[in-house]
């Protein structure tokens, strides 16, 4: 019994020997990691510990024990405020609108864009498909109200010369149009970039699926359905898992730049409301409360997306 | 995606000359109609913006100029070159896009190479540390509050000290180094060189590939973000970013004086409002420099996303 407990003593004193020396030797990697840790943690999840604010009456200046602790009330505010729902409403429509379309336009890009065999064209018009990514929102935005404009904005100028309308349409001036218009300036901008993924997964299926269709008299319509389609179906998946946890994050600055006072209604989304109703008056622990809901929400969308992908095709990226 | 298509050229070629059926041939008409459809949606806007910058501005208001300028002129861009607070934004966003990049390359790929070294001991905890980051933020009122306690506000190291460590990019160059033989770690290793030599001399300059793509994403997210100068430094003159400048004056007549969204600079706004072709202009110069640089890094920044995704 003793010479055991001795020896399981050594080999605890020798292991610890060891990792102490494994940390000695290792200080150069502990060097360039841990500065950045402590960046992470700074800049990442301090303003996790902000999330306190929103169960406190927030005054700035004072200290975080002096600060009054209210406990939900700011949600049962949130809550109560019917402008909240309209913002909600608002926020889960466009963000669905932009779920769907961006992720099932890009697999048509990219299923469509493989199917064309002249080489040098496929280069050029996927060169081209990404160049809407590196712009900034501010310019796309510029560029959007430039064509649905109603002085020389193209789409008008068309509407008009096919005699569909007989007066330019204030496409930026009513709000049923703004959320169609934000999914389809998101498609314009993103389209290309989001099918580089499909198309990566889409060469990497064996030419001899293809050839074996093609033997036995496939078309190409049908190896498409069939192989390819198929061929990429694990990464729409993860993708789509994936957009389903950023559904509330999908930022505002779309709606910010495209929106106006005249489609505030269908405009305004949570960031938007955190910004114009909680940091622009000061109410920040009322701002975060909306930042907490979001997050929240999110978070729970992500672990019920995959849960239920999980259940049905075994696949998960947690 | 080359070698897939070479490898079946032949095969294609085969095919292509014996009859195609119906369904192919109907496909191949989508295919192609489909894609100048998107080639014509996504160049015209570009075309008929710089062609509107190039056009005499009194002209331009009367109407259709679509992708080439009726009465050619530089004038538009030799006006917004007068305008000091252009000047001064275009200054900040060079240098935020420098210092950022560099910034954030060194600190991204560091990390990447602590945590591709499998007998790391921290790894797994900073592994998960980092990836928690992409999936739970704060949110804007929570940062905007550090921001302030920590000073941060009206200055320049707002632009890059918040956004210095990005988990996604330390994931596309850490699965990169990955990819590279151990062998070579260890060689230098042998040699008696530290870690930290390994990482500058051994592992830095065989990263090239990765840290393109993720200076292009660096670049690019510094040149384009213009809502933290709106936020933490939109009242500072001489911080603002080209980017912020031009949403000023583009929102200036989208929006009219009563966007509740905005109204404290109204007053500004009302005062500023820029004839279109101006705008335009404006938009070419923040425009241009990076549809410059991007189609040279295609091939780097495909790579980079596609390693990114499978890992993250």
């Amino acid at each position: 019994m003793k010479t055991i407990t001795l020896g399981t003593e050594n080999a605890y004193k020798k292991r610890r020997k060891s990792a102490w020396k494994q940390l000695k030797n290792q200080k150069y990697l502990y060097y360039m990691s841990i500065p950045f840790v402590l960046w992470v943690f700074v800049f990442q999840y301090l303003p996790l510990w902000g999330w306190t604010m929103a169960f406190q009456k927030y005054k700035p200046g004072i200290g975080f024990f002096d600060q009054k602790w209210v406990g939900f009330e700011h949600f049962r505010t949130l809550f109560r405020d019917e402008h909240f729902y309209q913002v909600l409403r608002n926020t889960l429509a466009m963000s669905f609108m932009g779920l769907i379309a961006g992720f099932i336009v890009p697999v048509i890009f990219a299923l469509l864009l493989n199917e064309v065999r002249v080489q040098s064209m496929k280069r050029f018009v996927q060169t081209v498909s990404y160049l809407p990514h590196f712009v900034s929102w501010v310019v796309a935005a510029g560029i959007v109200s430039k064509m649905l404009s109603t002085d020389g904005g193209v789409i008008n100028d068309i509407l008009l010369g096919l005699n569909i309308v007989d007066q330019p349409v204030q496409f930026m001036a009513q709000g049923h149009l703004f959320w169609g218009i934000v999914t389809g300036a998101d498609i314009w901008k993103e389209t290309g970039w989001n099918a580089i993924i499909y198309l990566a997964a889409i060469s990497g299926i064996g030419p001899e699926l293809y050839e074996a269709a093609r033997v036995d008299g496939a078309s190409r319509l049908r190896q498409m359905w069939h192989i390819t389609l198929p061929g990429i179906r694990p990464t729409i998946i993860v993708l789509l898992i994936m957009s389903i946890g950023h559904l509330l994050g999908t930022g505002f600055e779309k709606q910010f730049l495209l929106g106006n006072h005249l489609v505030i209604d269908y405009s305004e989304v949570l960031d938007l409301y955190a910004l114009n109703y909680g940091l622009a008056m000061g109410r920040y622990s009322f701002g975060t409360a909306i930042n907490i809901f979001n997050s929240v929400i999110s978070l729970m969308l992500l672990f019920a997306a995959n849960g239920v992908f999980k259940r049905f095709t075994n696949e998960s990226i947690m | 995606m080359g070698v897939v298509n070479s490898n079946t050229q032949v095969g294609r070629l085969k095919q292509s000359l014996q009859a195609k059926s119906a369904h192919d041939r109907f496909l191949e008409i989508i295919v192609y109609v489909s894609m100048i459809v998107v080639t014509v949606l996504t160049i015209y806007p570009f075309l008929n913006v710089l062609a509107i910058s190039l056009n005499d501005s009194v002209d331009t208001v009367r109407g259709g100029i679509t992708v080439w300028p009726r009465q050619f002129t530089l004038e538009n861009f030799s006006l917004i070159f007068t305008y000091g607070s252009l000047i001064t934004g275009f200054k900040i966003s060079v240098l935020r896009t420098v210092i950022g990049t560099i910034a954030g390359l060194i600190s991204g790929s560091m990390l990447a190479f602590t945590l591709a070294r499998n007998d790391f001991q921290a790894r797994r905890f900073v592994s998960m540390f980092l990836a928690v980051t992409m999936y739970v933020s704060g949110g804007l009122i929570p940062g905007f509050i550090l921001m302030r306690d920590l000073h941060m506000i009206d200055t320049f190291a707002v632009y890059i000290l918040p956004g210095l460590v990005s988990a996604f990019n330390v994931f596309v160059i850490r699965s990169f180094i990955d990819g590279l033989p151990f062998a070579l770690q260890e060689s230098a290793k042998l040699d008696g060189a530290n870690d930290f030599t390994i990482y500058w001399r051994v592992i830095l300059p065989l990263c090239k590939p990765a840290l393109a793509t993720v200076a292009l994403f660096l670049a690019v997210g510094q040149w384009n973000s213009w809502f933290d100068t709106y936020l933490f430094n939109g009242s500072n003159e001489s911080l603002t970013t080209l980017q912020y400048e031009l949403m000023k004056i583009l929102q200036s007549t989208t929006t009219s004086a009563t966007n509740s969204q905005d109204t404290a600079n109204m007053a500004e706004r009302m005062s500023q409002v820029s004839p279109e072709s101006v705008k335009m202009a404006i938009t070419i110069v923040v425009t241009v420099p990076i549809l410059i640089v991007y189609p040279f890094l295609q091939k780097y920044f495909v790579k980079g996303m596609t390693l990114g995704a499978v890992k993250s």
